[in-house]
């Protein structure tokens, strides 16, 4: 059998960086159909690209800016209309200081 | 013919002369919904009373206004039922990008294509069916179960704009909008017989539509014919200030190309597409296509795009690494549900974007993939130096059987073959019906320079003068 580009361990890293959870049986599927993207990725390993610059864009465009002036936008209600755990107008979020089990 | 199978030109005809109320054709179209979507499933959102309360308050307006002319021309889209593709955000409805992470997402805002459209008069019929996230090339993605292909239940409607293509080929809507990542336009557009117009990117504002891959997404629209297509487009395209990526360039008027002389057009055929593998019977139709854009009088031109080999591994770096940053923003906090309920794909890709950019492998991914991106995009700009236009294939199959290819990944990435090259080089593309192959739809696309969409309709638009695939329709 031929050695599978992801071990089980990245796996499981990447999902924790992406914040996903995952079952054993998911880590294990995803491990294979990954590699096997990433097997086929590789061929991009072989072509010369030095002296080429990256583009992250196609229109070329820089730096659109506008004047700093506040317009018209939601309103508290409707920016927290889709939020199930409010309160006092904000948006109610995990503690982040407390130690989790 | 049923009301709802006209064209969007045909319908604004008949609304002008009141042979024909809005009313009347909103019903068809939500007819022909109830009777044939729980079979096909184009549709996550009907809007029916919606649509309905709307029709009556246009008819109204028709009704009382002395210059109707005048108001056809101020909104020209009055009265037409269009259906928007589910990650478009429509203020007060639904919108869930077909993921149970949205299940419950009513947006408190339009993108600025829905009110573009509204503001054009037209009818917000539904909320299609997509692969989830547009993550896809078949619609089997979706959370809420694949669309079919209204041609042959038992095959893939093609995707991600699956619905989309469903909805107007078999009349529950007389156009559709869709967005166009790696051919999520043309793709069900092919597969369903259908124009299908992936506009330059910027052309047309992303504003309001879930994002996908932010340097990658193009919104576009389904239509039965080209001329159809170009009165979307004069709606939706042009600048926005809520999308910094829409230049100030301005919108030509479409229309005016139609009928315009494409004798002498240089047609570029880029010839390592023609070294993939591709359906014989595919390939047969696409044959005749040639032939037939020749007897139009195109200059057929060999052309070569020596890097568009290596399209489809940077696509699938550069896309799911966006994805991986933009779809961070579901977690349940300010809208949705948690990112538990992301689907396979969803996690597949962003995974492999988080893998891609992480610290130790950007350079050899990402970094990697922009130089390629940009060698790519220099063999398209070499190319219409010599050509008017690139023609290629759409699909390297026909519409295949639902559940085929949906266990391998990697298979269903490689249906972006034709496609993904557009994307990668931001160039606006045309696919358009041109044949079939076993009673199933087989069409091809044709690209040409950055916000030069008037070239593709002028072709197009003479194309189908001399043929009538684009009329063909299923039968439900």
């Amino acid at each position: 059998m031929t050695k599978l580009k992801l071990t089980k361990d990245e796996v499981t890293h990447v999902a924790k960086l992406a914040q996903l959870e995952l079952t054993a049986a998911e880590i294990q599927k995803f491990q294979k159909q990954l590699s096997q993207i990433l097997d086929y990725i590789d061929q991009l390993k072989g072509l010369k690209t030095e002296g080429v610059k990256p583009i992250s864009q196609t229109t070329g465009l820089e730096n659109v800016f506008r004047l700093d002036e506040v317009q018209p936008s939601l309103s508290f209600e409707q920016a927290l209309s889709g939020a199930k755990k409010q309160k006092n107008n904000y948006f109610k979020v995990q503690s982040v200081f407390k130690k989790s089990k | 013919m049923k009301n709802s199978q006209l064209s969007i030109d045909q319908a604004l005809r008949k609304l002008k002369g009141k042979e024909l109320s809005v009313t009347e054709l909103t019903e068809n179209c939500l007819k022909i919904i109830k009777k044939n979507d729980h079979q096909i499933n184009a549709f996550i959102t009907v809007c029916d009373d919606h649509a309905l309360t709307r029709a009556r308050s246009l008819d109204r307006q028709i009704q009382k206004t002395k210059d109707v002319g005048q108001l056809f021309k101020k909104h020209p889209l009055l009265g037409i039922p269009i259906a928007l593709k589910d990650n478009f955000c429509t203020k007060g409805i639904k919108t869930t990008a077909a993921s149970k992470v949205l299940a419950d997402y009513v947006p408190a805002y339009d993108a600025t294509v829905t009110s573009r459209l509204l503001k054009a008069g037209a009818i917000i019929i539904g909320k299609t069916n997509l692969d989830a996230w547009a993550h896809g090339a078949s619609g089997e993605n979706s959370d809420f179960g694949p669309t079919k292909n209204p041609w042959n239940l038992k095959m893939v409607a093609g995707g991600s704009s699956s619905g989309s293509a469903a909805a107007v080929v078999s009349g529950m809507a007389l156009a559709a909008t869709g967005s166009d990542t790696g051919g999520s336009i043309r793709m069900p557009a092919n597969f369903c017989g259908l124009v299908g117009l992936k506009p330059t990117f910027g052309r047309v504002s992303r504003y309001g539509v879930i994002a996908m891959a932010s340097s990658f997404d193009s919104i576009g629209h389904l239509t039965k014919d080209a001329l159809d297509s170009a009165q979307m487009l004069q709606v939706m395209a042009g600048n926005d200030q809520n999308d910094s990526t829409t230049p100030s360039k301005k919108v030509p008027s479409y229309r005016s190309f139609f009928g315009q002389d494409v004798r002498g057009l240089k047609l570029g055929i880029p010839r390592e597409f023609f070294d993939q593998e591709i359906d014989p019977r595919v390939k047969s139709v696409i044959k005749k296509s040639l032939s037939d854009l020749e007897k139009l009088g195109l200059k057929l031109v060999d052309l070569s795009l020596p890097h568009s080999v290596y399209a489809v591994a940077t696509y699938y770096i550069l896309v799911p690494s966006e994805v991986s940053s933009n779809l961070e923003r579901f977690d349940g906090i300010r809208y949705g549900f948690d990112r538990r309920r992301f689907s396979d794909e969803a996690k597949r890709r962003i995974m492999l974007g988080t893998y891609a950019l992480s610290a130790g492998y950007y350079e050899a991914y990402y970094e990697k993939a922009m130089r390629v991106r940009n060698m790519i995009k220099k063999d398209v700009e070499k190319a219409f130096e010599k050509v008017d236009l690139i023609f290629a294939p759409v699909s390297p199959t026909l519409p295949f059987e639902i559940g085929k290819k949906v266990n391998d990944p990697l298979a269903m990435y490689l249906m972006d073959i034709y496609t993904c090259l557009a994307n990668l080089a931001g160039i606006p593309s045309l696919a358009f019906p041109t044949g079939f192959a076993e009673g199933l739809p087989v069409g091809v696309q044709l690209m040409g320079p950055q916000f030069e969409e008037e070239k593709l309709f002028q072709v197009v638009g003479a194309y189908q003068q001399q043929t009538d695939w684009h009329s063909k329709r299923p039968d439900l």
